[in-house]
């Protein structure tokens, strides 16, 4: 009889299912996974090296191309240990403002999600509807901070600028006819506001169009159903956090159990799974889209009722307006240092986390008392999670790899830092 | 659950085994002994007051240049103030205390607390033991701490570099590596392969560090830190 070997077979780091650059070193006995190795750090770019050697303010870009696709929620805790170390107020139209950008964010990654992870395992319609939502909401992102991802728009103390009185449109040209332009420019004839609200009422029936490609598929069904299954215990030992253990049956979300901004204030509901498998987290991450939806409306009304400012008055950390420079000499000075030298934060360290859309997103900062932090970490929600990928995939058959993949929404830029 | 109460039975209960117990902006912190790091960490899991099932976090901390400014006033000479250039490490003052701490962050899902345990470890051979047989998580983050800063980890089952590229040498989040790096890449077309070279640019400092003295935050820093956030 011939001796049977396993099969040793390497996974990306060029795939499109590697949802970036992961490399992966399989062992297979015929097509079971008897050993997954990821090799990860193919897109290291030492960001908390990076972040050591420039003024707090600089490093606020940084974190936007951590987690490419839920760019604000990363600058958020990053913000947040700042002004945790500064002992900083944030005014309360800044704090509703950044409640309903975390969720817009949340909205945009797990539009991401659903569509790669559709595409992964064989759904290739979701990933166009999903797009196209995603398309609006990048358009929200514009509209505040002029970049369609790289925002860049907390800052600590606040939020760069107030929400734009009006929404951009589109204009005529040789390839939009008047006519076409006069339908883009249907919802936005008001504030940013109005164009997110029209959002927010026709989104839980595109909700309704991603369940109804998916959650009843047959396909989909045989891909995700009992594959990848966690533990609760095994999801505490392993650091899961957000729908991850979520999806495990704990009903854990930092957005209820340590609230921060005005996440207090809003009526929202924490979905959790039963079996801790790749379908329930997929269920799980619908929900959340609902419930997103819902805390942005909550956000709308308030933030159209009440004005105020949107940052910190304190210029040793916040910059003056741009008419206070033109004529007081000590707004210059400030202007200046913040921009050259940037402020100096008390000795000390921080670890605020926020509920990122992939999990626990957290900085750890370490400041000596000088304009550079001493030491950033970033604990990226995805690190802990693909640690557990040879966990996960161990026992099923290669083409669960990518459902495991796809389910832990692996984004490289948080994981290599 | 109040940092306080958390305070007062991390030292009711592991007295001897801490060096310093510390709160600061309402996070509590722990210094642990070496020796009793594994089984600090261990009751901190398992016991009903603690209850630390997860380890959300871990990494080393190079405290080389703690406190050290690039820029300091103080002593003009007769070229004016020293600008922020890379200073040699010879001409700065000797620190004291260790170099390399392992922290890590703690999370209690059932009583909702957090914890940062911090260990120190040996200047010249830095090793602590492995928090993998309590938290499974701690493998990745004990190997990218031995990847950045050469901190080893006595029993780890996999410690193998996990962030750099294949034969780097060298731990680059040390404080004594440079910013630039030792190395560049580039393919060369005659030999057609990429070669490695010594890095042809020159270090230097954008906006030099400072440290400035400022006297409105001296009510953060109370050992109580009262602080509102």
């Amino acid at each position: 009889m011939a001796e049977i070997r396993n099969y040793t077979m390497n996974f990306g780091p060029q795939h499109p299912a590697a949802h970036g650059v992961l490399r992966l070193v399989l062992e297979l006995d015929g097509e079971v996974i008897e050993r997954a190795d990821p090799h990860i750090g193919l897109l290291h770019r030492g960001t908390e090296k990076l972040a050591e050697s420039k003024p707090f303010n600089q490093s606020i870009g940084y974190m936007d191309r951590l987690d490419y696709v839920s760019m604000m929620c990363n600058e958020h805790a990053y913000v947040m240990a700042i002004e945790k170390l500064l002992g900083l107020e944030v005014p309360l139209r800044a704090q509703y403002i950044r409640t309903m950008f975390d969720e817009v964010t949340r909205i945009l990654n797990h539009l991401m999600w659903i569509g790669a992870h559709g595409l992964d395992i064989g759904a290739m319609t979701v990933f166009l509807y999903a797009f196209r939502e995603r398309e609006d909401l990048m358009d929200c992102y514009e509209a505040v901070s002029g970049a369609r991802m790289h925002a860049a728009y907390y800052r600590p103390g606040g939020v760069y600028r107030d929400l734009p009185a009006q929404m951009a449109q589109y204009k005529a040209s040789k390839w939009h006819s008047a006519k076409d332009v006069a339908k883009l420019n249907e919802n936005r004839q008001g504030s940013l506001l109005d164009f997110l609200w029209d959002f927010t009422e026709r989104f839980p029936g595109r909700v309704d169009e991603y369940e109804t490609l998916l959650t009843d598929n047959r396909i989909w069904k045989q891909r995700t159903v009992g594959i990848g299954v966690v533990s609760p215990e095994r999801a505490l030992q392993l650091g899961f956090s957000g729908p991850m253990i979520r999806g495990s049956g704990f009903a854990w979300d930092l957005r209820k159990t340590q609230p921060y901004e005005v996440y207090d204030r809003m009526d929202f509901d924490i979905p959790i799974g039963k079996n801790g498998d790749c379908y329930d987290r997929y269920l799980v991450r619908v929900e959340e889209m609902r419930q997103s939806n819902r805390i942005i409306r909550q956000c709308i009304e308030w933030l159209r009722k009440n004005s105020g400012p949107v940052i910190a008055d304190n210029r040793k950390v916040t910059p003056p307006s741009r008419e206070a420079m033109k004529e007081d000499m000590e707004a210059l000075i400030h202007h200046f240092k913040l921009f050259s030298e940037g402020y100096c934060v008390p000795e000390g360290e921080a670890y605020a986390a926020v509920e990122h859309p992939k999990g626990e997103f957290g900085i750890y900062l370490l400041s000596d008392g000088a304009n550079k932090p001493y030491r950033v970490k970033i604990r990226a929600p995805g690190f802990a999670h693909l640690a557990a990928l040879e966990e996960m995939s161990k026992g099923y058959m290669l083409a669960d790899v990518v459902a495991v993949i796809g389910t832990q929404d692996i984004v490289f830029g948080e994981i290599d830092r | 659950m109040n940092a306080e109460l958390l305070v007062s039975r991390l030292q009711e209960r592991f007295a001897d085994a801490l060096i310093q117990v510390a709160t600061h902006v309402g996070e509590v912190t722990i210094d642990v002994k070496r020796e009793n790091y594994l089984d600090v960490c261990k009751a901190l899991r398992d016991e009903p007051a603690f209850q630390f099932e997860q380890l959300m976090d871990l990494c080393g901390v190079d405290y080389l240049d703690y406190g050290m400014g690039e820029w300091t006033t103080d002593d003009a000479s007769g070229s004016g103030f020293e600008r922020g250039v890379e200073r040699s490490r010879e001409d700065r003052p000797a620190r004291s205390g260790p170099r390399f701490a392992v922290v890590s962050h703690l999370l209690s899902i059932s009583l909702n607390q957090r914890l940062r345990v911090r260990v120190w470890c040996d200047d010249a051979f830095p090793l602590v033991p492995t928090l993998t047989t309590t938290w499974s998580s701690a493998n990745w983050f004990e190997r990218e701490a031995f990847d950045l800063y050469g901190i080893l980890f006595e029993g780890h089952p996999d410690l193998r570099r996990l962030l750099t590229d294949y034969g780097f040498v060298g731990h680059p989040f040390r404080k004594d590596f440079p910013l630039i790096g030792n190395v560049e890449l580039r393919y060369d077309a005659t030999e057609k392969r990429c070669v490695y070279e010594p890095v042809s640019i020159e270090p230097r400092v954008l906006v030099p560090r400072v440290i400035r003295d400022d006297g409105r935050y001296a009510d953060l820093n109370t050992p109580s830190g009262a602080n509102k956030n």
